[in-house]
């Protein structure tokens, strides 16, 4: 089981507590897509991602950033045990999409700067650790099912 | 792969963090050695406490480095050439730590330019960091 301290668990609440995922899901999927070209695999269907710019427009994109969003906050709501509550998506995205999972990486880093960006100064080093931890534990339960 | 318009968003981007390089430097440094405590182990002979002025020098090494490269990008084997001898022989620093830095660049400038580190200039800036991480560990064998 992971350990948190008082500071991580307060900062991961805090800082979700505040977030518009509804701004935040789609601008860190956009973001994913245009700096990593190649995840772009798995939206075959969502039309057009020609350019960052039509990325960035795109409706489809913008609901599936949303929908990811909901679905890490059900680590926000669960932190002590992150592992079983990612058991479904895990197989999900193992067996059904066919995620690699490095691909959880990449989305969590990318997802990790626009973060940083709302949250200018206030993302000190050790609340980017505390935030990076949590994005970690999230990203090893969802690869977690892979066999 | 960077095209003239990435070169030339990546260049002006550094040419105003070289005013602050030491700030800048400091806390790329700092938010690397906090979040990713196993890259401590190659500083034991400096003091990395926050504000110390050895992480703002070193810090500031670091920064103006990536900042002169980035004016002319395409001759980078050259301008990199006596750093790669450097890292190579003398620092050894496992390149995968180089990754861990350049995400930690990346987040501060996140940090200090908000909307306008879009994700045209993320990516364009992470190709950049990647080929100069790569660079520099050319020599290691």
């Amino acid at each position: 089981m992971v350990e948190w301290t008082d500071f991580e668990r307060a900062t991961i609440q805090s800082i979700f507590s505040k977030m518009d995922y509804d701004d935040v899901g789609p601008a860190a999927l956009s973001r994913c897509l245009v700096v990593y070209p190649w995840t772009q695999r798995y939206f075959g269907n969502f039309g057009n991602l020609y350019n960052a710019a039509a990325i960035q427009g795109n409706p489809m994109v913008a609901a599936h950033g949303k929908t990811v969003l909901r679905g890490l906050d059900r680590a926000v709501k669960n932190m002590d045990d992150i592992k079983a509550t990612y058991a479904e998506l895990s197989v999900l995205h193992s067996e059904k999409l066919r995620v690699d999972p490095d691909n959880f990486r990449l989305l969590a880093d990318c997802l990790t700067i626009v973060v940083a960006a709302r949250m200018g100064a206030d993302f000190t080093a050790d609340v980017q650790r505390a935030f990076q931890k949590f994005l970690a534990v999230v990203v090893s339960s969802l690869g977690r099912q892979y066999h | 792969m960077l095209t003239d318009h990435e070169k030339e968003l990546i260049a002006k981007i550094w040419d105003k963090m070289i005013p602050v390089a030491s700030d800048i430097g400091a806390e790329c440094l700092l938010r690397m050695m906090t979040t990713f405590p196993g890259t401590k182990t190659y500083f034991a002979h400096l003091d990395i406490r926050p504000r110390s002025p050895h992480l703002r020098s070193h810090g500031k090494k670091i920064v103006l480095a990536i900042a002169e490269c980035s004016k002319d990008i395409s001759s980078m084997m050259v301008t990199l050439a006596p750093l790669q001898t450097l890292h190579a022989y003398k620092l050894r620093i496992d390149p995968c730590n180089f990754k861990l830095l350049c995400h930690c660049i990346l987040v501060t400038l996140a940090a200090h330019m908000g909307d306008e580190f879009d994700p045209v200039a993320h990516a364009a800036m992470d190709k950049y960091l990647s080929a100069f991480a790569a660079v520099l560990a050319e020599k290691y064998r």
